[in-house]
């Protein structure tokens, strides 16, 4: 009962939830939500990793997936310190008010 | 069911979820239902991944993703008290440009891919590569360097994060008394 997928569907998916993170990026204001469409872009291109390893049979891929969430977890430590300053600093996560980085 | 079987219908159901809450994500007004709905995205991509045989990376995305980053996401929105009175919007115009720029993304990238091979299948199911014992081996052989280098990488973005996060006393008081 269980039969393969096409690859051609997982790059299909990837694409289109790549696309909807890259949309987030330029269509909203909050600094945050923009923090998780770039999330959402890395989960597109790992679920494509996970898809080619299964594809080629190479645990290779899935190791690679899993140094991507530990970048992500830092990256995500690290920028939220930051917008929590900002915040702070600004009482605002407006990115168009941030884009002068001089008050 | 229809000529098609139990996989490419779980495929379809969580593909169709995935995408439906990912757009949910970019056109909620409210930021604490936008993570919500991160939130289910990221259940439906462990679906995808138990699908693909990788239930260490299905665990691993459920515990880190939805457990701890967008814990953090959460806590740090309800620490601000945003809210969807207090959301900025871009203009209209803008916001029509980025879905133009989106869908032609898309279009070139649906473009560059049709007849680009002929179609492989996944063979979901039948691969063990994904279980604990099998990728703990690879990790810890192969991929011993970066994993270590993962750990400092870690350790400098918790030194970092205290160091920017915390509140700057020194410089304001050396500034005034400077004045």
């Amino acid at each position: 009962m269980l039969n393969g997928i096409p690859i051609n569907f997982y790059i299909m998916l990837s694409a289109v939830i790549f696309i909807i993170g890259v949309i987030g990026v330029m269509a909203r204001r909050n600094a945050i939500i923009i923090f998780m469409c770039i999330e959402l872009m890395l989960n597109a291109v790992n679920l494509l990793l996970v898809a080619f390893s299964t594809l080629h049979n190479d645990p290779s891929g899935q190791v690679f997936v899993f140094f991507i969430m530990a970048v992500a977890a830092a990256e995500v430590a690290v920028g939220l310190a930051i917008l929590s300053m900002v915040y702070r600093n600004f009482k605002s996560i407006d990115i168009d008010l941030l884009s002068r980085l001089k008050n | 069911m229809l000529g098609y079987t139990i996989t490419q219908w779980l495929f379809g159901i969580l593909s169709f979820l995935a995408i439906m809450f990912a757009l949910m994500v970019v056109f909620t007004r409210n930021p604490v239902n936008s993570v919500l709905y991160l939130v289910l995205t990221f259940f439906c991509i462990a679906g995808h991944y138990l699908l693909l045989n990788a239930q260490f990376l299905a665990i691993v995305h459920i515990v880190v993703y939805a457990g701890a980053i967008m814990v953090l996401f959460l806590f740090i929105i309800m620490l601000m008290n945003l809210d969807a009175d207090t959301e900025p919007q871009k203009h209209i115009g803008t916001r029509f440009i980025a879905g133009i720029v989106g869908g032609v993304l898309l279009f070139v990238m649906v473009g560059a891919l049709r007849g680009a091979e002929q179609i492989q299948l996944v063979q979901t199911g039948s691969s063990q590569i994904g279980l604990v014992k099998n990728l703990g081996k690879v990790l810890f052989s192969e991929f011993l360097f970066p994993f270590e280098i993962a750990s400092i990488l870690l350790l400098a973005a918790l030194v970092g994060a205290i160091m920017i996060g915390k509140r700057d006393t020194n410089i304001n008081s050396k500034e005034t008394t400077n004045s």
